[in-house]
């Protein structure tokens, strides 16, 4: 329903079934190679085009009633400082993001944009593409959600649209549950280059929460590497956590019942970057101002939390 | 869903209407209310247009609104234009002490055309917040407009004191304090 973007790959692993047959076959070296293309290849096509028209504001204002429902009884959100963000035109909106395949954050924060704008603001969600092209997910391009690819920000932006990314994605939705209180984008300074171009403000989005929906115990990056996920996917990871109702829980294909854990969600002023760093920015000195930005207000929500989950 | 709120306010319904339809003092007694913002050109009347917002569980929910009702001294309607359906009206009439007494009803009819059986769960969860939110506002609003009273009534207390009777006289009904409701 609600929650939202799944980061992950395929439940059916090519490679480890390939590797078996490879044994038995040692002449077919390129089996596995084939299905994993195959399947590859399958992924791609499912990714929808880059179509921005696919969004519904008549089925975001219908959704509102139960995006409440679940963002306020069961996550107890809290949105502040929506305020900062621009009343018009486009702006890119930068998030932290938890709570491993079902973003809990992704939802309180659609809904508090959704109402306090209204639904006539055009706001696009750049996911992963597993996200869009998994299954039952297909909802989610009605609220906006596009492929995170640099042509689909550009046309948004262009359109005069709020556009939600996560830099950290999948690497930063399954970091440990201790590492909870970081921001942790790996890096990626692809958003900073983003509002460059196009010269719209950051609004940074903090989030705390969302990393107490399960317990989280590892990326399992190196057995994504091992499996090869990453270079087919573009799927890092493969991440291993404690989560309801299964147990142990490896990769989250298929989702888990999230905690509800109190979701605190806050916008901060918005970022010119060229008012801030004169004409011609240095991506890297943008980007570290921004990612400390972000991390002394998440320290000051984290600071501000008394209890796991409860808030 | 349908909420409403009354009270019994101590000063003529002119008062108490200066203060509902003046869109610059609703967040002086509105509660829950974090916007009420006059869009257009119009600021009051029939067709002025209001952007709203009340803070709702999670979210602050509300959107443009027109006042479609104008009844001086008697009703007030809004009717949603974006946003969630709404509908609301301030309904004025004599109170139980005659003209000088004002009963004041709010009322609210919010919803979500086609939103389904949980969009009606959400109505009545959030019912109790809704009606919270118009009694306070009422409380307020009655708070404010009997403090208003009784300072225009001591400023003509004052002035009618040296200048002339008939003032004097006007003024000199009792500042009554009503604790209704």
């Amino acid at each position: 329903m609600g929650a939202t973007a799944t980061h992950n790959g395929h439940s059916e692993n090519p490679v480890g079934d390939g590797r078996l047959r490879s044994e038995d076959e040692p002449r077919a070296p390129s089996l596995p190679g084939r299905l994993a293309r195959a399947l590859a290849g399958q992924v791609t096509r499912r990714i929808p085009p880059a179509d921005l028209d696919e969004r519904d504001p008549d089925y975001i204002r219908e959704s509102l009633p139960r995006l409440w429902l679940l963002s306020s009884l069961y996550f107890r959100g809290e949105v502040r400082g929506l305020g900062n963000i621009p009343e018009h035109g486009p702006v890119l909106l930068v998030g932290n993001h938890s709570g491993g395949n079902l973003t809990p954050d992704t939802t309180v924060f659609t809904l508090a944009f959704s109402a306090y704008f209204g639904v006539e603001r055009p706001f696009y969600q750049l996911a992963h593409n597993l996200v869009l092209s998994w299954p039952g997910l297909g909802f989610l391009r009605k609220f906006g959600t596009v492929a995170a690819s640099p042509g689909n920000a550009e046309k948004a932006l262009r359109s005069g649209a709020a556009v939600l990314v996560y830099p950290g994605g999948d690497h930063e939705v399954h970091r440990p549950t201790w590492e909870s209180d970081r921001v942790d984008f790996a890096g990626r300074r692809g958003f900073i280059r983003l509002a460059l171009e196009h010269d719209v403000p950051i609004v940074p989005i903090v989030a705390i929460g969302g990393q107490e929906t399960a317990l989280f115990l590892s990326r399992g990056e190196s057995l994504s590497r091992l499996l090869g996920l990453d270079r087919l996917l573009r799927l890092k990871v493969l991440p291993i956590s404690i989560a309801a109702p299964w147990g142990i829980n490896v990769g989250d294909f298929l989702g888990h019942l999230p905690l509800p854990a109190k979701i605190t969600i806050e916008a901060l002023p918005a970022i010119r970057l060229r008012d801030e760093f004169g004409p011609d920015p240095a991506v890297d000195e943008a980007y570290d101002y921004v990612v400390r930005v972000m991390q002394e207000t998440l320290d000051a929500l984290a600071e501000e939390r008394r209890l796991p989950i409860l808030g | 869903m349908r909420v409403q709120a009354q009270i019994e306010i101590a000063a003529p319904r002119g008062a108490v209407w200066e203060l509902v339809t003046d869109p610059e003092r609703y967040l002086h007694f509105m509660a829950g209310m974090t916007r009420w913002e006059v869009a257009g050109d119009r600021a009051t009347g029939l067709g002025a247009r209001y952007r709203t917002l009340m803070r709702v569980g999670s979210a602050e929910i509300g959107g443009l609104v027109e006042v479609v009702e104008w009844d001086e001294e008697r009703d007030l309607a809004w009717s949603s234009v974006t946003g969630v359906d709404q509908r609301g009206r301030w309904r004025l009439r004599a109170g139980s002490a005659g003209p000088d007494s004002t009963r004041v009803e709010l009322r609210l009819a919010y919803g979500v055309a086609g939103s389904g059986i949980l969009g009606w769960v959400a109505e009545v969860v959030a019912a109790p917040t809704v009606r919270g939110h118009l009694r306070r506002s009422l409380q307020q609003l009655k708070r404010q407009v009997e403090h208003e009273q009784l300072r225009r009534q001591a400023a003509a207390r004052r002035s009618g004191a040296g200048v002339s009777a008939t003032s004097a006289s006007r003024s000199s009904g009792s500042p009554r304090r009503t604790n209704g409701n």
